[in-house]
């Protein structure tokens, strides 16, 4: 589970769903993995006005990653002023891209049940009675 | 042939020897592929977007999405679903670059509101209509799907979805379904009356501009509560009477161009490799 999905998924029981306290998913006992992918600018630069930051900086903290920034970048912090990939879009390429959750479990800060993510694939089934 | 829907639920059905069959026939992965570049053509993404795959399997149609150059707007970043786990450990051996989910879309979509850019979902959505125990229905299942997956996706957002409808009730079911979500809907049929006939369900979701893409598309039929009063024409109209005929045969006519529009995209080349 990449960072930048866990920064969309919420509690899957209709009951937590629109509640503020089932987003973000909580890591716990979580390995991390980083692979390097090839970057992709425009991809971050669309994605960045969705970003949840706050969820971003409670999740990172929770996975012990170093701080982020009190606030989203803007879309300027992207480039250099020779229109290089800044220092910003790489550090974000690799927190949202290349980093990664390949074991442990997503906690609902609702209802507390616990997601368990094997081989980065998170079993979001639930039992028919908490549908 | 029977339909695999018809014989066990996809859990069971996709385990670890159909799950390899599947991935690996040569066959199968052309299909796949064709009917994906299909979807996204009809999307229509300008930059490079998040996307939902819906019943994403072993990747055959996610890994599409990842190979999209960038002339073309792409390459996309997909967040997979799929119920089986043999299917995704296919998706796995094959090192596809998509984050996937273990997850029973009849049982909503675990987003929060306006995550996707667009969604896709090639064969799979079909066998939303085989459930049947004491607990869940199949219109159940599918409601709660649309609903989710319309929560889901931006304002503005797309999803097209190919889907293998048992019979046209199966149709009308699921087409009714993502309407009441609140959808823009249309159908687009690639070959009809062919054995090889290719149904695309295609949603948009909001910012006003609902029929407008879709009836845009040429030979799409629009499902859309604006068009009611073509449909309440309809009614009046005997079956059989000239009317109905002339209006069958522009309704053919028009299917026939989306064959053969799809014939100017047969032409572009294919991103599968092997
Ligand atoms: C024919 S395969 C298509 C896979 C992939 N989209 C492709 O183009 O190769 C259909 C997939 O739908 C999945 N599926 C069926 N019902 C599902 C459900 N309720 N929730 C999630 N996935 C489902 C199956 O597990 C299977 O992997
Ligand atoms: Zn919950």
């Amino acid at each position: 589970m990449k960072l930048l999905t866990l920064n969309f998924l919420t509690c899957a029981r209709k009951t937590c769903k629109s509640l503020p306290a089932a987003f973000p998913l909580h890591p716990r006992e979580a390995e991390l993995e980083q692979v390097e992918t090839d970057m992709n600018a425009a991809l971050i630069k669309n994605i960045l006005p969705r970003l949840e930051w706050d969820a971003m900086k409670t999740v990172t903290t929770e996975l012990g990653l170093p701080n982020l920034p009190a606030e989203t970048p803007a879309p300027e912090d992207l480039a250099t002023a020779d229109g290089e990939p800044s220092q910003t879009l790489k550090d974000l390429h690799v927190l949202l891209m290349d980093t990664a959750v390949v074991s442990g479990k997503l906690v609902c800060g609702n209802c507390g049940h616990e997601y368990a993510v094997k081989e980065g694939i998170a079993n979001f089934l639930l039992p028919s009675h908490m549908v | 042939m029977s339909r695999p829907e018809d014989t066990l639920p996809p859990d069971l059905f996709y385990n670890d020897v159909e799950s390899r069959k599947y991935t690996t026939s040569s066959r199968i992965k052309n299909i796949q592929a064709d009917m994906t570049n299909r979807a996204l053509e009809l999307l229509d993404l300008k930059e490079p977007s998040l996307i939902l795959d819906i019943g994403c399997g072993s990747g055959l149609s996610g890994e599409i999405l990842s190979d999209v150059s960038e002339d073309e707007g792409g390459p996309h970043a997909w967040v997979g679903m799929d119920i089986s786990s043999s299917m995704l450990a296919q998706a796995l051996d094959r090192d596809v670059e998509g984050d996937m989910l273990l997850a029973d879309i009849g049982q909503g979509v675990p987003f929060r509101a306006g995550s996707f850019d667009a969604a896709i979902s090639i064969s799979a959505i079909q066998w939303l209509c085989n459930a049947e125990t004491a607990d869940v229905s199949p219109e159940g299942r599918l409601k709660r799907f649309f609903d989710g997956l319309y929560a889901s996706l931006k304002r503005g957002g797309k999803a097209v979805c190919q889907f293998y409808p048992k019979n046209a009730q199966q149709r009308s079911m699921i087409s009714n379904a993502a309407i009441k979500a609140g959808f823009g809907a249309g159908i687009l049929e690639d070959d009809p009356e062919t054995k090889n006939v290719k149904v695309y369900l295609v949603l948009t979701v909001g910012g006003g501009d609902v029929t407008g893409t879709v009836s845009g598309m040429n030979g799409v039929d629009v499902y859309d509560a604006r068009r009611k009063e073509r449909k309440r024409g309809k009614e009046f109209e005997k079956k059989g009477s000239k009317a109905w005929i002339l209006r069958k045969k522009a309704q053919m006519e028009a299917k026939g161009k989306v064959v053969k529009s799809s014939s100017r995209y047969t032409g572009r080349k294919r991103r599968v490799a092997f």
